[in-house]
């Protein structure tokens, strides 16, 4: 045994002073490789990763794809018919030919009163006793009475609008032409809407995927070395920050990558999304997207070095901005004004859009620019603090 | 060894030159004060011990060492380098170990110490030799492709070791090695650092064990922030020499007479020892008191060697009296049975992994019964079977004559669990702690009242009351954590791993306690991984693989173990020839099937 240990302390002195000489720069390719090499082992070897990196983008796509849909069908709505002309049934008839609604039809008001109280029912059309005439007067009137839900607002204005599309629709096929009031219709009822939606949608998830991957992910990795101590066993080596650093980066965002990849894949042959852009500015969008991302994940991890607290911040700062405040859900315009000056701050907005172009528009560069040095510059700023709160020792 | 020579050359220092030298380091985190202040130097080729209970300030003095935190006064030095200024240098020159060996368990044995190696600047392929030197020296060679994760305690830390050793550092730093590693294995690697000493090599070896402090060439003994005693334990246990005595053939009263000896104003300190009473006396004290006292009960009084946590306790001013204010106050126990608990043949299983196979013993009334074994030998599933906390796959268990199966509710009632790390709420004052525990507990009105006020003045809580537990000093948490458990005075005490982390003086009150419920009749299962305490216990049950290997009073164990080479065997000698038998067997057995 002695001489084995001889063999380990005395060594050859040359290859001593050569790896000594090494260890003491301050940036080395190999210490470099062999973190990210680890990294990479280790982030195929744990199955959450693979769940988070392949499993959630593919369901969440699938849930923006096909459950999550901005447009309304198959409201259900009541139709009372108090008038037995022919003109009236042809207009009920009219109601439950649309598929964006169905229809309960009645004879008195009372019969639906109640479902509509219980919720059952969204709302209901009167058609009254005096519809021919009021169809036949040369003053125009009120055809239809609309009663909803104003409990759900958007479904109240959703039926309330439609109602008045239905009749203004059926009193146009009636007179040959013309519609008889001069009420534009709002063509997303009208266009294929469920199309429309998923199409600006599914690109805007791989926006959120890639949070997912680049926030959360890397501020989970980093905090689980922490808690298990392995950072600062690292940390007494003669590795570098920077080294340490961009040997967590680079795998996950190798890792991001592919997820973007496969996103983009499932999007165009699945879901039928169009890529009318180029594949190149898709991967640079993505490719800069990251810098933010992965620089926040970092920070979140240089500040918490705890994996509950760490996912919770990346949930509240990165998951839930870019889910709410990028444009992706809820439009931007729409927003209080002191809040869109807050999504200004999202490196996901800039995303958002640019996928959304990317898909929809094609290359858009004078989008793209704008876009692309808004989410750099983002990143740096991470970076930059990331870097400044990440010392080569544990003191807080 | 050329190890020095090549660096000692161009920093011109020479072979005596100190491996790290202390100047006058403190550190506080927040009000906390870690370091308060101290000076001292280790050398290369000797083990030192950085010795002293939790809270010492051990880790934070090693951390400092390897460059990882900034002392607040004062400065070290590791060969020869600052380790603020020279912070780089000291990561080359420095191997550390932190606690839980900082390994990466997702990664094979081999992927680690590739991964330290390339990291400390050394080219894995090109020196493959020293990969196969450092496999053999640590015996992990038929290991290399397992995941870290997957070894025991005693291979994660050989497998720790061996990534501290890579690129042959001047100064080995290991923190806490032994914690959570069985006795075997500890054995192993004080063979292993004793190799790298004798080779020149400084090795700091930090611990809360104070027997492993006697092992050491050298000791820096740490409490509460001051450096107690620096140099070697020999010297230490000298200052007590002809002070440490034996009481034998007290076996039977041998829990009354340790209580009688601590009350006599000239004993510092005193332990149980199987079947004898182990006391030290104050400086300067003379022998007579403990004399009259070894006449009148009858007991032979010989001297003995001090140990190292003899000095200790001496070192701060002796430990506490005999008399526990809490078991004064309870009424004995009277149970309809004498057998308090029983198991049999209990065992658990977790899908195709046995963590408990076949147990079975029965405990009396009164008795201190210790459940002893190296991680992961099934203690834990064991105890929590008796306490009702699992459901045993087969097999059954009987408190107080309850089945744990059929009556858990009642069973519960009957016993007291205090488990590891005290479990108090931090977020509840002493006050509402033992509010909330005699609540659970089913106390109300009048009687709860009395109990919390009995509690509070037994254990001299009033300070307290609106503090937060986490606050508290040690040994006032530990006192609480007993005085929720013992609230409903309950026949039957369960204490998981009680006094890990405690420090010596601590533990005695806690003990002074524990004997004192005992004599009133109150049954006691305890587990514990300090070998020393398994002495306080009536009969230890040691567990390994599972399997009950042993199980009988601490002396008969002792002397099962005697051999020429430990001819007064410790409890630790005695549980290391235990757990080797054990293996011997079963590799005749395995041998055995082979051959047919």
């Amino acid at each position: 045994m002695n001489s084995e240990i001889t063999d380990i302390r005395a060594g050859e002195t040359s290859w001593e002073q050569a790896s000594r000489e090494q260890a003491g720069h301050k940036f080395d390719w190999r210490r470099l490789i062999a973190l990210v090499r680890k990294e990479s082992l280790q982030a195929m070897r744990d199955p959450s990763t693979i769940l988070i990196a392949f499993v959630l983008p593919v369901v969440l796509l699938f849930l923006f794809a096909y459950a999550v849909s901005l447009d309304v069908r198959e409201v259900r709505i009541g139709v009372v018919l108090e008038s037995d002309s022919a003109s009236a049934q042809s207009l009920a008839a009219a109601f439950a030919g649309t598929r964006y609604l169905k229809v309960t039809p009645a004879r008195d008001r009372r019969e639906i009163a109640d479902q509509v109280v219980s919720g059952k029912l969204r709302g209901f059309v009167v058609i009254p006793q005096d519809f021919e005439r009021r169809l036949a007067s040369p003053v125009p009137q009120p055809l239809v009475q609309v009663i909803t839900d104003g409990s759900q607002p958007n479904t109240a204005n959703f039926v309330a609008s439609y109602a008045q599309g239905v009749v203004q629709n059926w009193g146009a096929g009636r007179s040959g032409g013309a519609p008889t009031a001069a009420i534009e219709l709002e063509p997303r009822f009208w266009f294929n809407a469920e199309l429309e939606s998923r199409r600006s949608l599914v690109p805007g998830a791989i926006a959120i995927v890639m949070t997912i991957i680049g926030t959360m992910l890397t501020a989970l990795v980093v905090a689980r070395e922490w808690e298990r101590g392995t950072m600062e066993a690292v940390l007494s080596t003669p590795a570098s920050v920077v080294e340490i650093l961009i040997g967590k980066l680079m795998p996950y965002f190798v890792l991001g990558m592919i997820a973007t990849l496969g996103s983009a894949a499932l999007a165009i042959f699945v879901f039928d999304v169009p890529l009318r852009g180029s594949l190149l500015a898709l991967l640079l969008l993505s490719a800069v997207f990251l810098i933010p991302a992965l620089g926040q994940g970092l920070l979140i991890s240089a500040v918490t070095k705890n994996q509950f607290l760490a996912s919770q911040i990346a949930l509240f700062s990165g998951f839930l901005p870019s889910f709410l405040l990028s444009g992706f859900l809820f439009e931007i315009d729409a927003m209080p004004t002191w809040i869109q000056a807050i999504t200004y701050l999202i490196p996901a907005r800039y995303f958002v859009s640019s996928l959304q172009t990317v898909f929809l528009a094609g290359d858009v560069w004078a989008v793209f620019w704008p876009n692309l040095a808004a989410m750099a510059a983002i990143g740096v700023f991470f970076f930059i603090i990331a870097k400044r709160k990440t010392r080569k020792n544990l003191e807080d | 060894m050329s190890a020095h020579t090549a660096i000692d050359t161009p920093r011109g220092r020479g072979k005596d030159a100190p491996a790290v030298v202390i100047e006058s380091v403190a550190k506080h985190f927040g009000e906390v004060q870690a370091l308060r202040g101290f000076s001292a130097k280790i050398h290369y080729g000797r083990l030192t011990g950085l010795v002293g209970p939790d809270g010492a300030g051990k880790t934070t003095l090693m951390r400092i060492m390897t460059g990882l935190l900034v002392p607040d006064g004062g400065s070290v030095t590791l060969a020869g380098f600052d380790v603020v200024k020279d912070n780089d240098a000291i990561h080359i020159v420095s191997g550390y170990m932190p606690q839980r060996f900082g390994l990466y368990e997702d990664l094979s044995v081999m992927e680690n110490m590739r991964l330290y190696a390339q990291l400390r600047g050394m080219d894995a392929d090109q020196h493959t030799n020293i990969f196969e030197s450092l496999l053999d020296f640590t015996r992990l060679g038929p290991f290399t492709k397992r995941l870290a994760g997957k070894l025991s305690g005693g291979m994660k830390q050989k497998l720790g070791l061996a990534c501290a050793l890579m690129a042959k550092p001047e100064v080995l730093l290991l923190d806490e090695p032994s914690v959570g590693v069985d006795p075997v294995s500890r054995q192993d690697l004080w063979r292993m650092v004793q190799e790298l000493t004798d080779d020149g090599m400084a090795v700091v070896w930090s611990t809360a064990y104070l027997d492993e402090a006697e092992r050491c060439e050298s000791v820096l003994l740490l409490n509460e922030g001051k450096l107690e005693f620096d140099g070697p334990p020999q010297e230490l246990t000298d200052r007590l020499k002809e002070r440490s005595f034996r009481l034998t053939g007290v076996s039977d009263e041998r829990r009354a007479v340790l209580s009688r000896a601590l009350n006599l104003g000239t004993v510092g300190d005193g332990v149980i020892q199987g079947d004898s009473v182990r006391v030290v006396l104050r400086e300067d004290a003379g022998r007579e008191e403990v004399d009259a006292l070894a006449d009148e009960v009858g007991a032979k009084l010989e001297p003995v060697q001090a140990r190292f946590e003899d000095a200790f306790i001496d070192l701060l001013g002796g430990g506490p009296g005999g008399t526990s204010a809490l078991a004064e106050r309870m009424d004995e126990v009277k149970l309809d049975s004498d057998i308090a608990v029983s198991c049999l043949n209990l065992t658990k299983r977790f899908g195709d992994f046995t963590a408990t196979d076949n147990v079975s013993f029965e405990v009396q009334r009164g008795e201190i019964f210790g459940l002893l074994g190296p991680n992961g030998a099934g203690k834990s599933t064991t105890f929590k079977m008796l306490c009702g906390l699992l459901k045993p796959t087969e097999g059954e268990a009987h408190v107080v004559g309850l089945d744990l199966r059929r009556a858990t509710g009642a069973a519960k009632s009957q016993l007291g669990y205090m488990a590891q790390k005290f479990s108090l709420y931090g977020l509840l004052t002493v006050k509402q702690n033992l509010e909330f525990s005699a609540g659970v507990y089913g106390l109300e009105g009048a009687i709860k009242r009395e109990r919390i006020d009995e509690m509070i003045e037994t254990f001299d809580l009033k300070q307290y009351l609106t503090t937060s537990p986490d606050a508290l000093p040690l040994g006032f948490r530990q006192r609480l954590a007993l005085a929720c458990a013992l609230m409903h005075r309950p026949p039957v005490m369960f204490l998981d791993e009680p006094t890990s982390g405690v420090d010596p003086i601590t533990r005695r009150e806690f003990w002074t306690h524990i004997n004192g419920l005992a004599r009133k009749g109150v049954t006691v299962m305890v587990t514990t991984h300090f070998m020393d305490e398994a002495e306080y216990c009536d009969r230890v049950a040691l567990m390994y693989r599972a399997k009950l290997i042993a199980l009988d009073t601490p002396d008969a164990l002792k002397r099962a173990s005697r051999s020429d080479k430990h001819p007064d065997p410790t409890m630790e000698d005695a549980f290391i020839h235990l757990v080797e038998s054990a293996d011997m067997e079963d590799q005749a057995r395995a041998d055995a099937k082979a051959a047919a």
